[in-house]
C-alpha cells in the first residue's frame, strides 16, 4: 500500500511545486529582473559608485588635478599604475616642481580594489562607468590617462 | 614498482574514475579521485591545486590595506565577511576602536552576504539533484542583493568595502530603503523555496539519510558552519565569540541533530530566516557618526601573533597574523572553512552511490578558491 501512497504523495508535492512555477509562467513579465543587456545599451545607467575603470577628469582648458605624488602607485597592489614624472618650472614661483609626464594605467592588471582612488589626496582620479573593455590586443588596455599637453590645475596642492 | 602498488590497492571488481576537475557538480576546479565498485563508492580522494594562487604568500608581500582585497578572491560568495575578518584582526592588533556605525553596517552587510551566498547555494543544490528551476529562482533573489552591493560598494562580487579602521565610504542614501524593500520581498520568496523544493518527495528521497555525519566526527574533523550545526555541534562563531554588532542582536542558532544531507539543507534555510531577523533588528537604528577612523598611511602592527575568527556563509574563517613589527605580516594563515569541510567528504560519502556524492557535496557548499587559496 505504501507504494501507492508514495505515488500520490509524490504527485501532490510535484503539483505544489508546479503551482509556484505556474504562477510565474502566467505572470512572467511582471517583476522580471533580467536586464536586456545589449538591447538596452542606450538607456543603461550604471550606479554612481560602479567601478569600471580608472579615469582622470580634465576641465575645458585641458587641465587635470594630478600633482604626481605617486601615492596611488604605492597603494596599488598589482603595479597597475605607473607614473612617469619630471621636474618642471612653476610659473608662479619660478621654483622647480614635480609634475607628471605620463600617468600610465594598465587596465589589464587592475583588480578594481579602489585603493588608488581612496588614497588620492587631490581627487585627481576617479571611477569611470565604462565596462565594455573587450579588445583584440591587450596592449590596447594600457592607457595614458593624462591627455597630451595637459597641465596641472592651479591651486591644487597635495 | 608503480604498477605493483596499484594492483595491491585495488580489488578485482573495483575501478577508478576521475570526477572533475571540470565536472559541473564540483562547482569549480576540484578533482575527486573515486574508487568505485559498480555504483558504490569505496574511496574519495580530493585532489587540490588547480586554482592555487598563493594568496597567503602574496599577503606577506602586501601592506595591511592591500591584503583586504585579496580575501575577496578566496571565498568569493562571502567576500564582505572575509574583508571584515582581516580588518578586525588588524584593528584588534592596533587596539583601534571603530565607531558603532561601522560595526552595525558591517554586520548588516555581512548578513546580506550570507543570504546571497545561501541563495546561490539553494539554487545550485536544486540543480545538482536535478531541479533546474531552483537555479533561476535563487539567482533572481540574489540579484537584488547584488544591486544593493553595487550601489553602496561599487562592485557586485569583489567588494573590498572594508578597510582597517572602518569602511571605504559611507553607505549610499538609498541603502536603507533598498534593504527594507529586499526584506519585504524575500519574506514572500522564502516560503516559495519551501513549496518548490523542501517539501518535494523526490528531493526527500535523494537527501534523507544520505551522507550522515555524527556529532563526534563533525568535531574531530573540524567541521564548522552549517555542516557542523546540522550534526548538532553548536559552533556558530556569531553566538559564541560575537564580533562587530552581533552581541546586540538576538537570534537563534540553527541546529539540527540528524546530520544528513537534508538536515544541512534545513539549517541553511533556517539561517536565511535568522539573517533576515538580524538585519531587521539593525536596519532601523544605524547610529550616526563617522564611517572611518583615520589610521596611519603605513600600518605597522606591534610585534606578536594575532588571531581573529568570523563566521562566513560556509563556517569559521580564521585569520592568523604573525607580525615582526614591519609594514608586512611575517606570515598570514587563513583557516578556511571549506578545507575542513572537504576533508570529511571521504568519511561521509563512502558506501553511498555516485549520485549521493553529488547531493552530499552540494550541501557541503564547497567554494574551491577558498580551499586552494
Amino acid at each position: 500500500m505504501s507504494y501507492f501512497s508514495d505515488i500520490f504523495k509524490g504527485i501532490k508535492t510535484l503539483l505544489t511545486g508546479m503551482s509556484v512555477t505556474g504562477k510565474y509562467f502566467l505572470t512572467s513579465r511582471k517583476g522580471a529582473i533580467t536586464q536586456q543587456y545589449p538591447d538596452n545599451r542606450d538607456t543603461l545607467k550604471m550606479f554612481d559608485r560602479f567601478r569600471g575603470e580608472v579615469i582622470m577628469p580634465h576641465d575645458e582648458e585641458n587641465r587635470h588635478r594630478c600633482t604626481g605624488c605617486q601615492k596611488c602607485e604605492i597603494a596599488c597592489p598589482n603595479g597597475t599604475i605607473e607614473i612617469i614624472w619630471d621636474r618642471g618650472i612653476d610659473e608662479e614661483t619660478g621654483k622647480k616642481k614635480k609634475k607628471i609626464d605620463k600617468f600610465v594605467y594598465h587596465l589589464s592588471m587592475c583588480t578594481m580594489c579602489g585603493l588608488c582612488i581612496d588614497v588620492c589626496p587631490t581627487d585627481a582620479i576617479k571611477w569611470g562607468q565604462n565596462f565594455e573593455n573587450s579588445v583584440y590586443d591587450r596592449t590596447a588596455l594600457t592607457r595614458v590617462l593624462n591627455k597630451p599637453g595637459s597641465k596641472l590645475m592651479p591651486g591644487v596642492e597635495d | 614498482m608503480e604498477t605493483k602498488t596499484v594492483e595491491t590497492n585495488f580489488k578485482s571488481e573495483e575501478y577508478f574514475i576521475n570526477m572533475g576537475p571540470q565536472h559541473p557538480a564540483t562547482h569549480g576546479v576540484l578533482r575527486l579521485l573515486l574508487t568505485i565498485d559498480g555504483e558504490i563508492i569505496k574511496k574519495v580522494e580530493p585532489d587540490l591545486g588547480y586554482i592555487h594562487r598563493s594568496i597567503e604568500k602574496m599577503c606577506e608581500r602586501d601592506s595591511y590595506q592591500q591584503i583586504v582585497h585579496l580575501t575577496d578572491r578566496m571565498d568569493y560568495l562571502s567576500s564582505n565577511i572575509n574583508n571584515e575578518a582581516v580588518c578586525l584582526a588588524v584593528e584588534n592588533a592596533l587596539q583601534l576602536e571603530v565607531p558603532e556605525r561601522v560595526k552595525v553596517i558591517r554586520t548588516i552587510i555581512g548578513e546580506l552576504t550570507r543570504i546571497s551566498s545561501h541563495c546561490l547555494w539553494w539554487g545550485v543544490m536544486g540543480m545538482d539533484v536535478g531541479a533546474l528551476t531552483t537555479y533561476f529562482y535563487g539567482f533572481r533573489d540574489r540579484e537584488l542583493i547584488n544591486d544593493i552591493f553595487e550601489e553602496t560598494c561599487g562592485a557586485r562580487l569583489t567588494m573590498n568595502y572594508n578597510v582597517p579602521g572602518g569602511l571605504m565610504f559611507d553607505i549610499h542614501p538609498n541603502f536603507i530603503k533598498r534593504v527594507k524593500d529586499f526584506i519585504v520581498h524575500f519574506k514572500t520568496k522564502l516560503p516559495e523555496y519551501d513549496r518548490l523544493l523542501t517539501g518535494n518527495v523526490i528531493f526527500h528521497k535523494r537527501t534523507k539519510g544520505v551522507g550522515i555525519l555524527s556529532k563526534e566526527d563533525a568535531i574531530s574533523f573540524g567541521a564548522s558552519g552549517p555542516v557542523g550545526r546540522a550534526s548538532g555541534y553548536s559552533c556558530d562563531v556569531r553566538k559564541h565569540h560575537p564580533y562587530s554588532a552581533l552581541d546586540k542582536v538576538t537570534f537563534n542558532e540553527a541546529l539540527k541533530t540528524e546530520g544528513d544531507t537534508f538536515a544541512r539543507y534545513l539549517v541553511r534555510i533556517q539561517e536565511m530566516w535568522e539573517s533576515l531577523s538580524i538585519i531587521e533588528q539593525l536596519i532601523d537604528n544605524i547610529p550616526e557618526g563617522e564611517y572611518r577612523v583615520a589610521t596611519n598611511a603605513v600600518i605597522k602592527l606591534p610585534k606578536g601573533e594575532y588571531y581573529q575568527r568570523v563566521e562566513t556563509a560556509r563556517g569559521e574563517l580564521g585569520v592568523y597574523i604573525i607580525s615582526t613589527g614591519t609594514k608586512n605580516p611575517y606570515r598570514l594563515k587563513f583557516r578556511s572553512p571549506g578545507f575542513s569541510n572537504l576533508s570529511l567528504l571521504n568519511h561521509i560519502a563512502v558506501g553511498g552511490k555516485i549520485g549521493d556524492l553529488v547531493a552530499t557535496m552540494a550541501t557541503l557548499d564547497l567554494v574551491i578558491p577558498d580551499i586552494d587559496r
